[in-house]
């Protein structure tokens, strides 16, 4: 990438950074919202830790990573909204008269959600450390934590852009919110696989790639270093990404040419 | 102040209500939607916790999570009816013409209330077949189910009540997380994935004091046969719905006056 991309993509990050930090409102319900849902869960299943081959000490432990993903979530939502808000208001077409590239901008918008995602990451491991909550990993497993949280969180921002960019309209980015949970509630995140006794529903955990990106960042909590779990955590958040922004890249470029 | 007067006004602002919600898939589908997913997350994904040591409830993990999403979706059409709706129609002005048309004006009350009831029990039905599909086992004898419903209706007019006295007050939908948070936070600190007894620290203590544990605690002990201090479920719904009633009527008065 050449020095004038980077000052491109620089520019729009800075924009989408202001735009979303000053709406308080946007901000602390998405990184409040899971400590709630963490604390009601952890203390509300806590007995769930008596079942034989739970593979955590406390139930904190084995939750705490489901705040990560739906923080993931929130951030697939904002930067889906200004992709989108800046179709609808026009933003975008007032680019088209600057040398600005549709990628530039793609990477630029969600540099917004990405800074709410690592708010929210250092939130929740610094909550979870404070409630207690054991690091098999030691500290090097937390910065692996932050990394992949991040890579995470950039990759369903990757989804909200694409949403984004193919509907031009936040209140559809909106709409999308609910599927994403649905997504979350289908996995591994509240027993792990092998405890889910429904067959259907292990099933379809099982294919659910969200099962794979919670694990990931749950094995550094719970096991230690567990290299498979990490790959497979890493692999789905590239390719996830890789797919998602590759597909907005195409979506906004196809608008753009339109516009 | 005539009874057949405020019907009529009843009438006709329940029935805008639900042609609203009905014809317009947006409103429609989420209200269904969410509590189907609750009921696949929590009795699909977390049926193991039914055979964590001292869990005891004869009809099994299906149907002790039905009941939750029962009151669950019971309080959320109230809200959604009595908050959301209200919210709405005074950011378009029509409540205002409302107020400025009703002969009798607690008869808006009454109207969005009949609404709320109407839209849950559509609900209601929809999660019943889908539970019953899924396997799940009635104890409770014909009786018990109708007080099963009975305090869902109970826990349905109250959240319309605290919505209908919130968007009286505020009169905008940017509101809305304040009127949703108290009764999600309210229900989540009731044993929503295993018993009372089973609960620990913190949240047991909470949840003792939570009138939503009473009735929770009686609604299951309905489905499964073996009713378990009903009147006490009953007088915290009736003195719900007391105090609430006070709160939407205040708040009604308050938007009279224009405050």
């Amino acid at each position: 990438m050449s020095p004038e991309t980077w000052r491109e993509i620089g520019l729009v990050a800075w924009r989408s950074l202001r735009r979303t930090m000053r709406q308080p409102a946007l901000v602390v319900p998405s990184i409040v919202f899971p400590l709630i849902l963490l604390a009601v869960s952890s203390a509300g299943l806590s007995s769930a830790t008596k079942l034989p081959g739970f593979p955590a000490d406390t139930y904190l432990d084995f939750s705490l990573t489901v705040c990560f993903i739906q923080a993931a979530l929130f951030a697939a939502i904002t930067a889906g909204t200004e992709v989108a808000t800046d179709i609808q208001s026009g933003f975008l077409n007032r680019l088209q008269l600057t040398p600005l590239k549709s990628s530039a901008i793609l990477v630029g918008q969600v540099a917004g959600a990405a800074m709410i995602a690592l708010i929210a990451t250092v939130t929740y491991i610094g909550v979870g450390l404070l409630a207690g909550a054991d690091m098999k990993a030691g500290p090097g497993g937390v910065l692996v934590l932050i990394v992949l949280s991040m890579l995470i969180s950039v990759a369903m921002a990757g989804v909200g852009a694409l949403m984004g960019a193919r509907t031009g309209q936040p209140e559809a980015v909106q709409g999308i919110f609910p599927l994403l949970f649905v997504l979350l509630f289908l996995s591994s995140s509240n027993l792990p696989r092998n405890l889910i006794s429904v067959d259907w529903f292990r099933e379809v955990a099982t294919y659910n790639p969200i099962s794979y990106l919670v694990e990931g960042l749950r094995s550094l909590i719970i096991t230690g270093w567990d290299g498979a779990a990490l790959l497979k955590g890493f692999g789905f958040a590239v390719i996830i990404g890789g797919l998602a922004f590759y597909a907005a890249g195409r979506s906004l470029r196809t608008r753009m040419e339109r516009t | 102040m005539s009874v057949s007067g405020n019907l009529e006004v009843a009438q006709a602002v329940g029935n805008r209500q639900l042609r609203h919600a009905f014809y317009n898939p947006a409103l429609a589908i989420p209200s269904v939607i969410f509590p189907v997913v609750f009921l696949i997350a929590f009795a699909g994904g977390l049926q193991k916790v039914g055979d964590v040591p001292g869990f005891a409830f004869d009809s099994g993990y299906t149907a002790f999570q039905f009941v939750f999403v029962f009151l669950q979706s019971s309080a959320f059409a109230g809200l959604f009816t009595g908050g959301f709706a209200v919210a709405a129609d005074w950011e378009s002005g029509f409540a205002r013409r409302i107020l400025l048309g009703a002969p009798h004006r607690s008869g808006v009350l009454l109207g969005y209330a009949f609404a709320g009831l109407v839209r849950w029990l559509a609900t209601t039905v929809i999660i019943t077949i889908g539970a019953l599909i899924a396997g799940m086992n009635v104890n409770g004898s014909a009786e018990e189910i109708v007080g099963l419903v009975t305090l869902g209706i109970l826990v349905n007019i109250a959240a319309t009540l605290w919505g209908i006295g919130f968007a009286m007050r505020t009169q905008s939908l940017q509101a809305g997380p304040g009127m949703q948070v108290p009764v999600f936070v309210l229900l989540f600190l009731a044993p929503v994935y295993v018993p009372l007894a089973l609960l620990t620290g913190w949240i047991h203590t909470v949840a003792s004091w939570n009138p939503l544990t009473a009735i929770l605690d009686s609604s299951r002990g309905f489905i499964d046969g073996n009713p378990v201090n009903s009147w006490v479920a009953f007088a915290c719904g009736a003195g719900l719905l007391a105090l609430l009633a006070i709160w939407a009527v205040t708040g009604l008065r308050r938007a009279e006056r224009g405050e």
